[in-house]
């Protein structure tokens, strides 16, 4: 309300000089040109990838989405593995980034001393600024053979014993995998996902909360019957901004994923991302030939299924981004 | 496509004239003159130490980019650049469309690295049929009868075996899955031969660095790389068996006796060095290979890129040694220089009149 206040003082100004309007016309005209370049260069690699993708579609047709054949030596591509490996680490990477996420948001805007939410917050917020390459080479040369000498033959002793669940955790204890993926790729979503969450918690307002204080609510009671009921929309928003970016993240999950384009049962199992493969194949690939095509196909498939979830992510989140 | 290419060519015409620049306050450059290249990973430390080391005596600023073999065919199919690389030969209608003449420029050779506990560099034996049945998924474990055989004096583990492979395409994987397919009929027949095939069995790391590393995390592991990374790095390596049937050791003198025994006398130059005869020699060596427009749009250029590697057969021998690389037997050089003068013509003309 203050800002409408203002507003009138503000055209209250003295008359325009002369030339003012020219000046107008050119900063509006950059305005709009600079807006719809976006939208064009957007248009332009939607275009782009599926024209350049056409040649590998036209060839394999529909299959080429579910069949799980990627072999460069006779020409035959599918983009199976990599879609399955795509959703698959990152829907794991979610369980697992979720929960913690949850913790940190919780913690930061319920539990923490007022001094310690600051620098907390900016640790998590800091995780985001670290480079993937990064997480990349930590995962492989630290995170891998932790997983390889102790997570991973701990894991296959006991749950792999299980009936049911027990496949999942099976095999050779490489150390690289689509556990170890999913892990990296958990902790890169996570301080997205906990920025979104510890915002939309601070914008309940607090009279709410004092009401359900007032009644007699733990905080947990609180947190459960009054904050996450009036965020929820929110928060499933936050996810799916988290979920978007572990689809698409290149680097980190081609170090660690075991880089194989085979289906494999088990969470240890070497696979493959659709990013991935599009950036260790490109360099290989002739100008015209199907492989570049079958990639440029990839891209396009890759970028569908982002921005399905992005504009999901947005369209529930609309209400806090209008506030 | 054409964009990334136009922004590597673009990358490659603005480095140029700061090169220039840069070396104007040496009096040797009094002729100048740049080439770009651009390609195979493989061979790039050699193409750089030749392109710093023959400056001085050529006066020619060597740009070259190691983009992969894929993208350098790419270039020089676009004349983006003035030479390609490529590690897996071109076929002879593949270079007859694209009016390209190639060469080979080096040798290396690569090694299988192994991490097993008790064994050291070098004692570990084992043959192509093994490495194939290893990589195809059908031996799994360390003690295996066919592996414990050859390996008398050795205690080999209860341990299974995780073969590690080259996840990005590469030139590198294309020598090794040769190698396998010209030992393993089964292999040729269920994989096959590419920069990147479809393994059946392991899992796959990026780079030289990513495959060593693998093997080096994960007992039990085994992988190839290129001998001058096996040597820097200190990996353990084994001995293989050759097509004589002796067991050979990852030597310079293994190596040299299999370029000597190869036949250089194969269309467009693309001798297979893979599983040569010979009681000495190392069964998984290869060249690499330059690709050259025989129609060069600028026929200065063109020369210059010959004068290149006509210094560098003639003076980056011990070069390319200290590197782990193998240079060319002297009768190959004499070959391409009188290819070069044979099939590279402007105008008519032959460009190379050295």
């Amino acid at each position: 309300m203050q800002q409408a206040t203002t507003f009138p003082t503000a055209a209250a100004k003295p008359a325009r000089r002369g030339g003012a309007d020219l000046g107008d016309a050119i900063f509006s005209g950059a305005c709009h040109v600079a807006g719809a370049l976006v939208l064009l260069l957007l248009g332009g690699i939607i275009v782009e990838l599926f024209l350049g993708g056409l040649p590998a579609f036209r060839a394999f047709g529909l299959p080429f989405i579910w069949s799980t054949e990627w072999d460069p030596v006779t020409e035959v591509f599918g983009a199976g593995v990599s879609i399955y490996g795509t959703v698959v680490t990152a829907v794991l990477a979610i369980i697992i980034a979720v929960p913690v996420a949850f913790g940190v948001a919780f913690t930061l805007t319920e539990l923490a001393p007022p001094w310690l939410r600051r620098p907390v917050g900016t640790a998590v917020e800091l995780l985001a600024a670290v480079p993937s390459i990064i997480y990349g080479m930590w995962g492989f040369f630290l995170v891998a053979p932790i997983m390889a000498q102790y997570v991973q033959p701990a894991l296959i002793d006991s749950l792999g014993e299980l009936p049911g669940i027990g496949v999942l955790f099976q095999g050779p204890p490489f150390g690289t995998g689509i556990l170890t993926a999913a892990l990296i790729l958990a902790i890169m979503i996570l301080p997205f996902i906990a920025a979104t969450m510890r915002d939309v918690f601070e914008q309940v307002p607090p009279v709410f909360k004092e009401s359900a204080y007032g009644l007699g609510a733990t905080t947990w009671e609180v947190m459960k019957g009054v904050v996450l009921p009036y965020t929820r929309v929110s928060v499933a928003g936050g996810v799916m901004l988290g979920l978007g970016r572990a689809l698409g993240e290149t680097m980190a999950v081609t170090f660690v994923i075991g880089n194989a384009n085979r289906i494999t049962t088990t969470l240890f199992g070497p696979g493959n991302t659709i990013a991935s493969v599009v950036a260790l194949e490109f360099g290989e690939s002739e100008t015209g030939s199907l492989k570049l095509s079958a990639l440029l196909a990839l891209g396009f498939i890759l970028f569908v299924l982002s921005f399905i979830v992005l504009a999901t992510s947005r369209y529930l989140l609309r209400s806090r981004l209008k506030v | 496509m054409q964009r990334r290419q136009f922004l590597i060519g673009s990358g490659l015409a603005a480095a140029a004239p700061l090169l220039a620049g840069t070396s104007l306050s040496t009096p040797a450059l009094a002729q100048g003159g740049q080439i770009t290249g651009a390609g195979a990973t493989f061979p790039n430390p050699v193409y750089q130490k030749w392109a710093e080391a023959g400056r001085a005596a050529t006066g020619l600023t060597v740009n070259y980019q190691s983009v992969g073999s894929g993208a350098g065919i790419n270039q020089i199919k676009n004349r983006t650049v003035d030479f390609g690389a490529s590690d897996a030969p071109l076929t002879v209608p593949q270079l007859e469309e694209a009016s390209l003449l190639q060469f080979p420029a080096v040798m290396g050779s690569l090694v299988a690295i192994v991490n097993i506990p008790g064994i050291e560099n070098e004692q570990l034996k084992l043959t192509g049929e093994v490495l194939a049945d290893i990589y195809l998924g059908k031996i799994t474990k360390w003690n295996d009868a066919r592996i414990t055989e050859m390996n008398a004096g050795l205690t080999l583990p209860n341990l299974a075996i995780a073969p590690a492979y080259r996840a990005d395409g590469s030139g590198t994987t294309f020598v090794w899955v040769s190698y396998l397919a010209a030992v393993s009929p089964e292999w040729k027949q269920k994989v096959g031969v590419g920069t990147s095939v479809r393994f059946p069995a392991g899992t796959g790391a990026r780079g030289n660095e990513g495959v060593a590393g693998t093997v080096k995390n994960i007992r039990g592991a085994i992988g190839y790389v290129e001998n001058a990374y096996a040597i820097s790095n200190k990996l353990v390596t084994t001995q293989l068996r050759n097509k004589a049937g002796q067991f050979v050791k990852p030597t310079h003198e293994a190596f040299i006796a299999a370029a000597t025994n190869a036949d250089w006398t194969t269309p467009g130059m693309a001798a297979s060095l893979i599983d040569q005869a010979g009681a000495t020699s190392w069964p998984i060596v290869s060249p690499t290979f330059i690709l050259l427009p025989k129609n060069p749009s600028d026929a200065e250029r063109s020369r210059n890129v010959m004068k290149f590697f006509d210094w560098a057969f003639k003076n980056g021998a011990t070069l390319a040694q200290e590197l782990e690389y193998i240079p060319l037997p002297a009768p190959v050089q004499e070959a391409i220089r009188t290819a070069w003068k044979a099939e590279v013509k402007a105008n008519g003309q032959p460009v190379w009149n050295g």
